[in-house]
């Protein structure tokens, strides 16, 4: 049987998210027919640039003012009202796609599988469990596959060279439970966490808010995005949506360096996929230690400003280059 | 109005866990187990709730063997008034604990079911977001803030990239986040009282739930370790390997 995949897109503004270029790429490996859904207001542009997209066959429109806030009541309903014909409904594993999926699935009496990190057949997939510290490999018995993508496991590369139409689908009526009543989003032009090439995060090690300056103007050197523990956005040295780890968001940059950070496990779950690891601490048994490619110990009040300013030298030379994201 | 809480039995979050040998699962032998921390968070809000008068009962519930029964008895000493056990050997999958809460929060006639956003042993993150969807009640998850006012819940939700505040017709379903609240720590006394307290049994059948996994484990594996890296004496080395050996600056 032919796979067919349906991928339900998260838009951030007017733009795609990376997260649903990674959701793409995992449907691509399904290797069937892809169709994908948009769903929001003035959502025209993406869907034309979905719809250029290659191996995609079709892009879906759902647009209207209530399906606009991300609502899991309105967004669910459409989703489970266009499931039928599909093998497959991919969604990212972001927020969005975790308020969303769940959902979606239990109206469509199925059992979902989340965060998955690898594809291995039209049924077998494998997902990370116990923050990360086993991976466990499931068939899926529904006749409907409905996942959650992690996206870091998939590559966000864009693959030009498709020329797909864009059909408008029925919207529905709004259900009027649920209603947003605010949104306060950070509004920095930082690289984001998720798909920057370069992380630097910092724990409780820093002990305060202003300290945590001496992080954020590393990350500034660096061109890099500004991650947290747990600890450290708790004692609120780092807004929340900082936090890396199994709470927070998971991230696989060339290059994390972790600041002050010990390393539970529930942080690790958020990194250890990164390329290359650096940790800075001066406790030398911290376990941070045992997954750092490159560990020095010492005071990070020392060796930070140290740090940037042969970072800052190096950046001057002419052929240096740093990793993009 | 009536809270039902849901609470489930877990690895403790500080043991380092074993996969088993054969790849059926994670060793769980004489291994600490205590309530999945995200169902404390949704409990203690519970028993504030009630503190401050809005919760006029709160019932814990819980999914499992005889031995989950310690869950809902830490449940009862932080403040439950009264606790159910649904019988089910074999770890239930969301979308049957889903079925089961919705049940038990029609019979019971909640106004609120409120859930951790995860279980810390598999990871889903489903089980709210199903239970409302069986339910047909709005979805408040991963909540760091919530107030009810006027037969409508006001939740502020962690969302990537900010925050986001909705207004949700009751009944509802919400999911706490790590900072919705600190729970308490529960004190010996009433640990004591809540042992003489009875526990409902039920099960599955009597909540006409079909238990049938609909998914299978194929196998459990360690993730591959890292390779073991190297100590640097200071920046210039640190910098040097960076440049040179790992070419990412």
């Amino acid at each position: 049987m032919t796979n067919t995949i349906l991928v339900v897109a998260e838009t951030t503004a007017d733009t795609i998210a990376a997260s649903t270029l990674s959701t793409l790429t995992a449907a691509r490996e399904l290797r069937g027919t892809i169709d994908i859904l948009v769903a929001g207001v003035a959502v025209e542009a993406v869907a034309e640039s979905l719809a250029s997209m290659a191996d995609v066959r079709r892009v879906l429109v759902a647009e209207a003012a209530h399906l606009s806030g991300g609502l899991a009541e309105d967004l669910a309903d459409l989703v489970a009202a266009h499931v039928d014909g599909y093998t497959h409904v991919l969604v990212p594993a972001t927020t969005f796609g975790k308020n969303l999926l769940p959902r979606v699935a239990a109206l469509v009496d199925t059992q979902m599988v989340s965060d998955v990190t690898a594809i291995q057949g039209a049924e077998t997939f494998v997902h990370p469990i116990y923050a990360g510290n086993a991976n466990e490999t499931l068939r899926v018995l529904e006749p409907r596959k409905l996942l959650t993508i992690r996206p870091t496991a998939f590559s966000s590369e864009v693959l030009a060279g498709g020329g797909a139409p864009v059909e408008r689908v029925d919207v529905g009526e709004p259900k009027g439970q649920s209603r947003e009543a605010g949104l306060h989003v950070d509004a920095s032009d930082k690289p984001q966490l998720e798909s920057a090439g370069v992380v630097v995060s910092g724990g409780r090690a820093f002990g305060s808010a202003d300290n945590f300056r001496l992080l954020e103007d590393l990350a500034a050197d660096l061109n890099a995005a500004v991650g947290a523990s747990r600890a450290a956005v708790d004692a609120g040295y780092a807004p929340n949506d900082c936090q890396v780890g199994q709470t927070g968001k998971v991230v696989a940059p060339a290059l994390y360096i972790a600041v002050g950070i010990s390393g539970a496990i529930q942080h690790l779950a958020g990194m250890t996929d990164s390329r290359v690891i650096v940790a800075i601490n001066k406790d030398p048994d911290a376990p941070i230690f045992g997954v750092a490619d490159y560990g020095l110990v010492g005071d990070l009040f020392e060796i930070l400003p140290e740090l940037r300013e042969k970072i800052r030298v190096l950046r001057s030379e002419p052929d240096s280059e740093l990793v993009e994201a | 109005m009536k809270v039902l809480v849901g609470v489930k039995r877990v690895i403790d979050y500080n043991v380092n866990i074993r996969v088993k040998a054969d790849g059926t699962g994670v060793e769980t032998e004489n291994v600490r187990m205590s309530t999945n921390p995200f169902d404390e968070i949704a409990l203690e809000e519970a028993v504030r709730m009630k503190e401050a008068g809005t919760c006029s009962e709160l019932i814990a519930v819980t999914a499992g063997d005889e031995a989950s029964n310690e869950v809902l008895r830490s449940a009862l000493a932080m403040g439950a008034d009264r606790a159910i056990r649904i019988d089910v050997e074999q770890p239930p999958q969301p979308l049957n604990v889903a079925a089961l809460l919705a049940a038990v929060a029609r019979r019971e006639r909640v106004d609120l079911v409120l859930l951790g956003k995860q279980a810390i042993d598999d990871d889903a993150n489903q089980t709210g977001q199903m239970t409302a969807a069986l339910l047909g009640w709005p979805q408040g998850t991963f909540a760091s803030e919530l107030t009810i006012e006027d037969g409508r819940a006001r939740v502020a939700r962690e969302i990537d990239g900010g925050q986001q505040i909705l207004e949700l017709e009751l009944p509802a379903v919400v999911t706490a986040d790590l900072r919705l609240n600190e729970p308490r720590f529960v004190k010996l006394p009433a640990m004591m009282k809540a042992k003489k307290r009875p526990i409902e049994d039920c099960t599955p059948d009597a909540l006409g739930v079909d238990m049938r996994p609909r998914v299978e484990r194929i196998q459990v594996s360690e993730p591959v370790p890292r390779e073991a890296g190297v100590r640097v004496a200071d920046v210039d080395e640190l910098l040097d390997k960076l440049r040179n050996e790992a070419g990412v600056i």
